[in-house]
């Protein structure tokens, strides 16, 4: 080794005050003389995986059994009993995670964050439901899903939603399943984990804000039947949509409509919708016009939303904790605040430069202008769907469920009057054998 | 009416085939995850390099007491008897008593091996992950304090509330057959 490379390794030496990177300590281990044992640290195993094929295994049987009794059985009150055992396992017993809610943002970040790779339970609780309501319908909202267990065993007094403001309102599930994919992809934040309000009392401790949300969607789950699942839950969005592609779903009656209305408004969740004719004559033609101005108002909400989006960038960035550290650091540098934080005393720990986490910060805002621009068309393409749907006419002969918001609960069963003669007539059959 | 069932049947046709892109989408989705996905579970962990002991973990984590201990890397302590992880700053004598103590769970046993040197474990049934011990450690000694997420008791959430909390982005997702982020080599002797 020549002197100088001798100089500079020396140097560089002292440059680098890191002690563990050198494996120097300040203070050596003793030899100890009494034949003192090192100890080991101790490693706790994480939960066994089979416990995780287990839960995956549960999913499947208790959504399996779900289809059998709403729609073969047609028991409300089997259903229930499911219900109270799927609250008590995935909510009570398991803690409430993993969720296929929650899970959205597991696929999300899988798509979008190439280091991440989904646990392979993960990957089957967001699956096998949407696999389910393909088939069957949304089965699994009725009686496995412990968020919607929950708010459907405190309703006592349904109050019935008029079909504008629930049209209204659902906006809130659209804007969250936008929101959280979009925070999943780029924000690095679950924010459907963050504000889950069930999920504090199925462990009995956590986050006050989050368990006053709870508290008031309860309450709120008292008087309107699933609060959370018709108005904000981002995976019911999903379901609704595989459910009216259902290749079988829950039919009102047993057999045949016989018009008598005894089920009409007994469904909690407003998913009962009337037999309905034509449109009057006088109307149609105001209906046509009507059509005609709302799809060519769709691109126009599409492309104002997105434009809407795209101004919230710099608040929406600021989610991101490397933009949030950014503007700390910023601040701090430009003398307008006095101290620092935890965040910015990381970073400076870090030893990389300010003009770094700025860049940093700047591409992930760029992030944001093109999600932000998504995510407001989404949800005006959602607004603008929604009035053009609403000026056409479904015709309907009879008293059916709606396809989408049904959620399978088998509540309505009881009130047609054709299913009580098949009990009876079951009930006889058996008595008579 | 002969072209209202025109209708339906194009409807229906829309239908099976939206059906069937939905089960395929899934289907292909699934396959292409598989292709990439990781039989294990992750686990959350704390990567001690970054740790800055700011606190959170004692107060963000969703239990009631912190899945988050110190842990020893026996290997590294200096089995001093003036700890700066065990003793306050400036203690009146280096001895047990609770006023000299930095712990303030007390969760922190110091038993004596051979003069001069102590031996330090964690009480983990009391220790609630604040990293008091770890700062001081750090400080002036050797740094054979760390924090680590313990998993007999870690919940595992899918978005852990101390990572989302964590100043100095220390929590990772770690895969759960190795689920310890530890300092050090271990060393027999």
């Amino acid at each position: 080794m020549t002197r100088w490379a001798r100089i500079i390794l020396f140097t560089s030496t002292l440059l680098v005050p890191s002690l563990d990177a050198w494996g120097e300590l300040r203070f050596p281990p003793p030899e100890f003389e009494s034949g003192y044992q090192f100890p080991q640290t101790t490693t706790p195993a994480a939960r066994p995986v089979v416990y995780e094929y287990i839960d995956a295994a549960v999913l499947l049987a208790a959504l399996s059994l779900a289809t059998y009794l709403i729609l073969k059985r047609r028991s409300r009150r089997a259903v229930y009993v499911l219900m109270i055992s799927a609250l008590l396992y995935f909510g009570f017993w398991r803690d409430g995670c993993i969720c296929p809610i929650g899970a959205i943002q597991n696929v999300t970040l899988t798509i979008f964050d190439s280091s991440y790779a989904i646990p392979i339970t993960a990957g089957i609780f967001f699956a096998l439901p949407l696999v389910f309501t393909l088939f069957v319908g949304r089965t699994f909202c009725g009686a496995v899903c412990p968020l919607g267990a929950i708010q459907d065993a405190v309703l006592i007094h349904p109050v019935a939603v008029p079909g504008w403001l629930e049209s209204g309102l659902r906006l809130g599930a659209y804007t969250y399943l936008g929101a959280a994919v979009l925070f999943a992809a780029i924000g690095n934040a679950f924010v459907i984990c963050r504000y889950d309000p069930f999920v504090g009392f199925f462990r009995l401790t956590g986050n006050w804000n989050v368990l006053i949300i709870g508290a008031s969607l309860l309450l709120i789950g008292l008087f309107i039947g699933r609060p959370y699942c018709r108005f904000l839950c981002p995976y019911g969005v999903l379901l609704r949509h595989a459910s009216r592609l259902s290749r079988w779903r829950v039919t009102i009656t047993p057999n045949e409509c016989i018009q008598c209305r005894l089920c009409e408004g007994v469904c909690p969740f407003g998913a009962i919708r009337e037999p309905t004719g034509d449109w009057p004559r006088g109307e149609y033609k105001i209906a046509k016009r009507r059509l005609a101005l709302f799809l060519l108002l769709l691109p126009v909400l599409v492309v104002a939303a997105g434009w809407g989006g795209y101004t919230l960038k710099e608040r929406l960035a600021r989610v991101h904790p490397r933009v949030r550290t950014a503007e700390r650091v910023y601040l701090e540098e430009t003398g307008k605040v006095e101290g620092t934080t935890d965040a910015s005393n990381a970073f400076r720990a870090t030893g990389r430069t300010s003009e770094e986490l700025y860049q940093e910060a700047t591409a992930i805002r760029e992030r944001f202008a093109l999600g932000g621009a998504l995510l407001g068309g989404f949800l005006g393409l959602v607004a603008g769907g929604k009035l053009v749907t609403l000026s056409v006419r479904r015709r309907r002969t009879d008293y059916e469920a709606d396809r989408a918001s049904c959620f399978a609960c088998g509540r309505c069963y009881q009130y047609c009057p054709k299913e009580r003669e098949r009990w009876k007539q079951g009930k006889e059959a058996v008595a008579g054998r | 009416m002969a072209d209202n069932s025109n209708n339906i049947n194009r409807r229906k046709f829309l239908r099976e085939g939206l059906w069937g892109a939905c089960l395929g989408g899934l289907g292909a989705a699934a396959g292409l995850t598989a292709a990439r996905n990781n039989r294990d579970n992750m686990v959350w962990q704390i990567d001690p390099n970054l740790c800055i002991q700011c606190g959170n973990c004692a107060t963000y984590c969703v239990l009631e007491m912190s899945a988050v201990k110190c842990v020893q890397a026996y290997a590294l302590c200096g089995y001093c008897d003036l700890c700066t992880g065990y003793l306050v700053p400036e203690p009146t004598a280096l001895d047990t008593s609770a006023e000299n103590a930095l712990c303030p769970t007390g969760a922190i046993k110091r038993t004596f091996v051979e003069d001069p040197y102590y031996e330090y474990t964690i009480d983990e049934s009391l220790c609630n992950g604040c990293g008091k011990c770890v700062k001081g450690c750090l400080a002036f000694g050797n740094g054979s304090l760390f924090l680590q997420v313990r998993h007999d008791r870690c919940l595992n959430c899918n978005e852990c509330a101390i990572a989302a909390a964590c100043p100095s982005r220390a929590f990772k997702r770690v895969p759960a057959d190795q689920p310890y982020l530890l300092k050090g080599v271990e060393r027999t002797q």
